[in-house]
């Protein structure tokens, strides 16, 4: 019966370790099925958004509150906790590298629809240490709300201000729950995702199909012939900050 | 050792200390347990000023945990022999240092329950995973170092050779462990106050005058409250590095003031105004930002000149000062200062929450806890060793006498 | 002396460590019964599960864990189950569907094994919304 404390706590821990791995088994069993996307699904290799803003001024609440209430986006009511899926800002504050002094008064005032840029080249995915932030193959840039860990280094990340965090539970502030999506808790980060939820069932985004004068065009970009392609090439469009290297997908016609 | 030093030599105030430190704790993790159930909310941060204090300590705290290397260095490498006697006091801080690194890290997160996500789903593009890897990495290591070095030392033996490899190899992976976290900022397009190549450098600049001021005023309260001497020598060597690492430190804070205003960026400069003097009607860390540039020339005023650096009162100041104000720059500025301007060019302002000040000072109380026991081993050990070695000098004395 | 104090530790030790089993000693805890009675399943012409039975209490939480990383990573949104059939996957719209009943088929056995799934913190259940 000569064992020293130190043998004794190292074999106890490697039987404790060995113990808390049984579980494992059966995580590895694996599923009988398999799986396929829905036969409905609107495809394609890279999907991009055209916004044409004059087209869009008046939908632009509809497209919003369209977008917030599928989504379950809460409304906190506190500037500083804010979540946004979507927002109205001016051109000083998305273009703010191309602002001056004398710009015209109609371009001032102008009110243009914010989203995620689901960037090409997009900072948050690449910081993201779970991968809860990743783009899938249709080039959106999502969120896995099941992986994140809240460390809000994407919100770091994010040269566009497109990020959300979760600083309370929002179930209390939705006013009318979707029950087609889910809500989030308090802890994860959120953003736009392009309706890769709509998209997969064949849907066209909420708010594409909310601007009714045809202000948000949507489309597939590696596509020459798609309506986004189409638009690009037949208008001067501008971006947010393509100075940073991010390479956004979203576009504006002014 | 941990019997001898904590049991069987008893010290009442000791053991208050640890109990004052305890209630710290306890408080601590009663504020913990109320942000677990609220959300950060109770927090002072925003969607716009993302991460605060916590990661502001975070980062400091990496910086303290990584200038045991300027011990280690000069020790080992150097055979700088002055050093002998307080290296593992600077691994044991280290080691209370990258533990606290972690619980601030926890205690940012929104979803702790899933930390281990990180290494479920290892994503190396990502700086943080790095960050996890280096500063457990560097935990293992000072552990393992600081345990045989100090086992070694009570028992009258040499640490086995494997231990010198781990030295070896401790010393870069200290100037990894900051070098990665400044990495966590300097690579973000949009956030023009960290985005610069010079953080790493400074980091590690601030780190070497922190941590070993750090160190300066830790010997001083051990030689009055334990009566371990570090030695006279050790302190006028470490002053020496405090001193160089100051003056490096202010000179890179100092040349990012010229880049900004010269080049008239405003991205650029928008971070400095705010700080310094305020921008858009917003300035609430200027009364910080004039104390810490009040500190640092007291700082630099003291420690420069040979005779208030080798004085103790005048040193122990300067020490203070390097300490405080660096604090401000790295713990409390640093973070929130590069997310102040949101990418839409606004404003948003940062007041820490009760709770979050409460989490803060329990993690402090949580390291200064770890620390003081280990320091109280390392003091235990110490006196032993030195009654030892007093006996054989005097024995080889009465044998030269004969 | 020291022997003594080393095992009243080890006694005391064991009487906090087993204190559930004293604690449930002499009751009686009944599995729980499940209830299959939604207008759902009671319109279904052969009672079954998208899988079978033992399988399905066994492995749902597995299934569940792989259907969300196909949804949400993958923009796989069918389930072709062993038999062929397939399903749309979506815990709150097609397991609720049938089992719309949650607290007497999901909850009951959760509560029984004592396992918190947080599932409900995001999906919806089913009463929350009219």
């Amino acid at each position: 019966m000569d064992i020293s404390r130190r043998k004794f706590l190292k074999v106890g821990g490697a039987s404790i370790l060995a113990l808390g791995a049984l579980p494992l088994r059966n995580v590895l069993a694996g599923t009988p099925g398999s799986y396929k996307p829905d036969s409905k699904a609107k495809k394609a290799k890279n999907w991009a958004m055209v916004i044409d803003v004059n087209k869009l001024e008046d939908d632009l609440e509809a497209c919003i509150a369209a977008c917030h209430k599928i989504h379950n986006v809460p409304d906190i009511g506190n500037p500083k906790e804010e979540i946004k899926w979507a927002w109205i800002d001016t051109y000083e504050h998305l273009f703010l590298d191309n602002k001056h002094d004398y710009l015209d008064e109609e371009m001032k005032n102008k009110k243009f629809l914010a989203l995620c840029n689901h960037c090409e080249n997009a900072a948050c995915v690449r910081v993201c240490p779970t991968k809860a932030t990743f783009k899938n193959a249709e080039g959106i840039v999502m969120m896995d709300f099941h992986r994140c860990i809240g460390c809000r280094y994407c919100i770091a990340a994010c040269p566009y201000g497109a990020r959300s965090f979760n600083f309370r539970d929002p179930r209390p502030y939705i006013e009318e729950i979707n029950p087609e999506f889910p809500t989030r808790m308090k802890g994860v980060v959120e953003k736009c995702n392009f309706c890769a939820e709509r998209l997969a069932v064949g849907l066209q985004p909420a708010c594409v199909e909310a601007s009714k004068n045809g202000g948000i065009i949507f489309g597939d970009l590696d596509d020459p012939n798609s309506e986004v392609r189409k638009a690009l090439a037949a208008h001067h469009t501008i971006q947010r900050k393509t100075n940073l290297g991010t390479q956004p997908k979203v576009f504006y016609i002014v | 050792m941990l019997e001898k030093a904590l049991i069987k030599e008893r010290n009442n105030s000791f053991y208050g200390w640890l109990f004052f430190l305890l209630v710290l704790i306890g408080i601590g993790m009663g504020a913990y347990i109320y942000q677990l159930i609220e959300g950060l909310t109770v927090t002072g941060m925003s969607r716009d000023i993302s991460w605060g204090l916590y990661i502001g300590q975070f980062t400091f705290f990496v910086g303290v945990a990584a200038s045991a290397v300027m011990l280690v260095l000069p020790y080992y490498l150097h055979n700088v022999k002055e050093f002998g006697r307080i290296t593992v006091v600077g691994e044991f801080l280290a080691i209370g240092s990258v533990i606290m690194c972690m619980l601030f890290i926890l205690v940012d997160m929104g979803m702790p329950m899933r930390v281990l996500n990180m290494i479920l789903h290892p994503t190396p593009t990502s700086p943080m995973f790095w960050d996890m890897v280096v500063l457990s990495g560097y935990l293992l290591l000072n552990l393992f170092i600081g345990w045989n070095v100090l086992e070694a030392e009570s028992k009258g033996v040499h640490p086995p050779k494997w231990v010198k490899v781990l030295i070896y190899i401790s010393i870069p992976w200290a100037v990894s462990i900051h070098t990665v976290t400044a990495f966590l900022y300097s690579g973000l397009p949009g956030r023009h106050y960290w985005l610069t190549a010079l953080i790493a450098p400074k980091f590690l600049a601030s780190a070497f005058a922190t941590g070993p001021a750090l160190l300066i005023i830790i010997c001083f309260l051990l030689k009055k409250f334990a009566g371990f001497d570090a030695g006279k020598e050790a302190i006028r060597k470490l002053s020496l590095i405090v001193t160089y690492s100051m003056c490096i430190t202010i000179f890179m804070v100092a040349v990012e003031f010229f880049t900004a205003f010269y080049s008239q960026v405003p991205g650029h400069m928008a971070t400095l105004q705010y700080l310094f003097a305020g921008l858009h009607g917003h300035s609430g860390f200027v009364p910080f930002m004039w104390v810490f540039a009040i500190l640092s020339v007291v700082a630099l005023v003291l420690l420069i000149p040979k005779k208030t650096r080798e004085k103790e009162s005048t040193l122990l100041i300067g020490c203070i000062s390097v300490f405080i104000s660096m604090w401000i720059e790295k713990g409390l500025s640093f973070v929130i200062g590069g997310l102040v301007e949101n990418p839409l060019g606004r404003i948003t302002e940062y007041t820490p929450g009760l709770a979050e000040i409460l989490i803060i000072v329990g993690i402090w109380a949580i390291g200064a806890f770890i620390v003081s026991v280990l320091y109280k081993i390392v003091v235990s050990v110490k006196r032993e060793t030195d009654v030892y070695s007093a006996n054989t000098i005097q024995i080889s004395t009465r044998n030269e006498g004969l | 002396m020291k022997n003594r104090n080393v095992i009243i530790g080890l006694a005391i030790f064991v009487v906090l460590i087993t204190i559930p089993f004293w604690y449930g000693a002499g009751k009686e805890s009944k599995a729980p019964e499940l209830s299959l009675d939604t207008p759902a399943i009671q319109a279904l012409d052969e009672k079954k599960c998208i899988e079978d039975t033992e399988f399905m209490r066994s492995n749902h939480m597995e299934l569940l864990n792989d259907w969300k990383v196909q949804v949400v990573r993958e923009g796989n949104r069918i389930y072709v189950a062993e038999d062929g059939k397939e399903y749309l996957m979506s815990l709150q719209n097609t397991c609720l569907e049938c089992h719309s009943n949650k607290e007497e088929f999901c909850d009951a056995c959760h509560d029984y094994s004592g396992v918190e799934p947080n599932c409900w913190t995001c999906h919806v259940e089913p009463e929350e919304v009219k």
